[in-house]
């Protein structure tokens, strides 16, 4: 049979599409021509299935062999095409059986010597291939325990093209199941290295951050160097709650194409912790890539954390770019091959110095900045970088000897997330009605409307207002925080002593003290 | 070894004529030279004008003969065409190239042929 059509999976971020290998041989000088958009690496495709194919046994004839990757028109890139081509033309060749292959579809890259080798991306084209209708999916078996995360699809892994091609003729099989080395670590078993309770000295730090954590509000520390802040900011992922398994899924796909998934150990439902160093690029922190886009830091700490130490150092446009996944959760990248949307739902913790010298207003210490360069380095964070930010911890440096003499914090991070759960749980069942689920996405109109704790409770804040002393903006900020205090204390409604607490907690309208 | 090579390409291409007279073309000229190259077989088969590389080899160890006839080689057979029509009148209305391949092994000729590769 001269034609023969198989099928892969191609990606475009996170979007994958089935595409039909259609390969027709015909009776021409003898060629290997891939025609359909594909990329640098998978025009060489050819070359590795040619070599792949002879070195299981299977000699091409000399014909001409002609792959069209359909739908033409869509860019296509990467080596997961390889196990796809070979197949189909060994299928037009007559070595396996073209009736086998309706329905299936196959990933994976050839070796020269025919062994099928892992690739990335593999647990969005399974979450395609399942969206299509497909009824089973070959992928390289040390792709395998990833693509088992997708429920309702057959998978199966193979180790060579040859196992492929016995099993596609009927004379053997495929591996079923993931490789014994891989199952024995199960996600539990890795211990929980940082905890809350390791922070010492630092209670109010840490009810700010049990707050956050609660409401899901973005969150900036300012304080000396060595003060704790990366301390606590690390300590943020321990005490969120676990991701839901669809949740995980969604984070787990923007690790699988970057490439970063530890997948043999199972959905990890441990939120996100990303801190990228201050010197990195747009590309680096809001998606990138070299033609073909690909997430960068906001996508991978989706559903998690994303902590920007030294903030005033990133470079300006870094900073502004990230109000885009701030507003909507999600950020859409365009390089030269195409757009994608990759989303980008992160609790933002910036974390300062008081001034470029590190020593402004701290006990003992002298600072050397002078007025304007101390007051240049807070108005890197711009005003709606700012506005987006509900809690304000300033972190005070804790001496060796004092550290020494007090006992270590209370609160486990098993504890706090106990608590976090419930306060979430609570703000959950009270937003759901107009569409939100955490106290940190209310918008100030609907908070005020529907939520307003009553008068006798917001005393303190009106008349904070009616002097001048916070805005309205700010007013607003104080409210949702207040809320998430009250949801974390079990009260129905804030009073005023959730509300005083907010407004200690929020810290004045300017993110440093001098602006 | 040269005059070895000679004479299996004379060979190959005298089984390619026997072959295609037997399909009924006419053969119009054979080893057609010129400054850049030559043209192995020209034919007609019926209004068509034939223009046939044969390639002929002893054994497959350096792969299929057709594998030996490159995009370079049959760009090179269409330019020595258009040089050879140009320089008489041609009745013909149509050009084609073909390819034949000769395989000589063990007392036993195969031929394959490839019509119309460029």
């Amino acid at each position: 049979m001269p034609l023969a059509i198989s099928n892969s999976i191609s990606l475009q971020g996170l979007e994958g599409r089935v595409v039909c290998v259609e390969v027709d041989i015909s009776a021409q000088l003898p060629a290997f021509v891939l025609v359909g958009l594909p990329d640098a690496s998978l025009s060489e495709s050819t070359a590795r299935v040619r070599a792949a194919c002879s070195n299981s046994g299977f000699q091409f004839p000399s014909q001409k062999i002609l792959v069209n990757l359909s739908p033409a028109s869509v860019p296509k890139s990467g080596s997961g095409f390889d196990l796809a081509i070979a197949i189909g033309v060994l299928a037009a060749m007559g070595v396996v059986p073209i009736q086998k292959l309706g329905g299936m579809c196959f990933i994976g890259e050839l070796a020269l010597d025919g062994k099928v080798q892992p690739i990335l991306g593999v647990l969005p084209m399974l979450l395609a291939a399942r969206r299509s209708g497909l009824n089973v999916v070959v992928v390289p078996e040390a792709n395998l325990a990833e693509a088992m995360l997708v429920e309702g699809i057959e998978v199966m892994g193979c180790r060579s093209l040859l196992q492929l091609v016995r099993y596609l003729k009927g004379e053997g099989g495929l591996c079923l199941e993931i490789p014994q080395a891989n199952a024995e670590s199960t996600p539990s078993a890795t211990p929980q290295l940082l905890d809350l309770n390791q922070v010492v000295g630092q209670d109010e730090a840490v009810a700010g951050l049990l707050v956050a954590a609660a409401g899901g509000h973005h969150i900036s520390m300012i304080g000396a160097p060595g003060s704790g802040k990366t301390m606590l900011a690390e300590r943020l992922p321990t005490i969120l709650p676990r991701l839901s398994v669809e949740e995980s899924l969604e984070v787990a796909a923007i690790e699988s194409i970057v490439g970063v998934a530890k997948l043999t150990e199972g959905l990890s439902l441990q939120p996100r912790f990303q801190a990228p160093h201050h010197s990195a690029s747009v590309a680096a922190i809001i998606g990138g890539g070299n033609s073909l886009p690909k997430p960068g830091a906001v996508s991978r700490a989706h559903h998690g954390v994303l902590f920007l130490d030294e903030a005033p150092e990133f470079q300006v446009n870094v900073l502004e770019a990230l109000r885009e996944s701030l507003e909507s959760g999600r950020v859409q990248v365009n390089r030269s091959a195409g757009s994608a949307v990759f989303p980008a739902e992160f609790q933002l913790v910036l974390a300062a110095n008081p001034c470029p010298c590190g020593n402004f207003g701290v006990l003992g210490k002298d600072c050397k900045c002078g007025v304007l360069r101390r007051r240049r380095y807070g108005a890197r964070l711009s005003g709606p970088l700012r506005d987006r930010i509900d809690i304000r911890l300033e972190i005070q440096p804790i001496s060796v000897a004092a550290a020494a003499g007090l006992p270590s914090g209370s609160l486990t991070s098993q504890q706090a997330m106990e608590k976090v759960s419930n306060a979430r749980a609570a703000a959950a069942v009270r937003l759901k009605p107009l569409g939100y689920s955490r106290n940190a996405q209310m918008p100030g109109p609907i908070l005020k409307a529907h939520f307003n704790p009553g008068r006798k409770a917001i005393a303190q804040l009106d008349r904070n207002l009616a002097a001048g002393r916070t805005s309205m903006r700010g007013y607003d900020r104080c409210l949702r925080v207040a809320w998430t205090i009250a949801d974390l204390e079990g009260a129905g409604s804030p009073t005023a002593e959730h509300v005083f607490q907010a407004v200690t907690l929020r810290g004045p309208d300017q993110l440093m003290g001098e602006e | 070894m040269t005059s070895n090579r000679q004479w299996l390409g004379r060979y190959g291409e005298d089984r390619a004529c026997d072959y295609l007279s037997k399909l009924g073309y006419q053969i119009v000229e054979r080893n057609a030279r010129s400054r850049d190259g030559e043209l192995d077989i020209v034919a007609t088969d019926g209004p068509t004008l034939v223009f046939v590389e044969v390639k002929t080899r002893s054994s497959r160890h350096s792969g299929h003969p057709f594998q030996a006839i490159t995009p370079l080689k049959i760009a090179r057979i269409r330019r020595l065409a258009a040089g050879w029509c140009a320089s008489r009148q041609l009745p013909n209305s149509q050009v084609r190239f073909d390819a034949i391949s000769v395989l000589v092994q063990g007392g036993q000729v195969a031929i394959e042929h490839l019509r119309q590769v460029a």
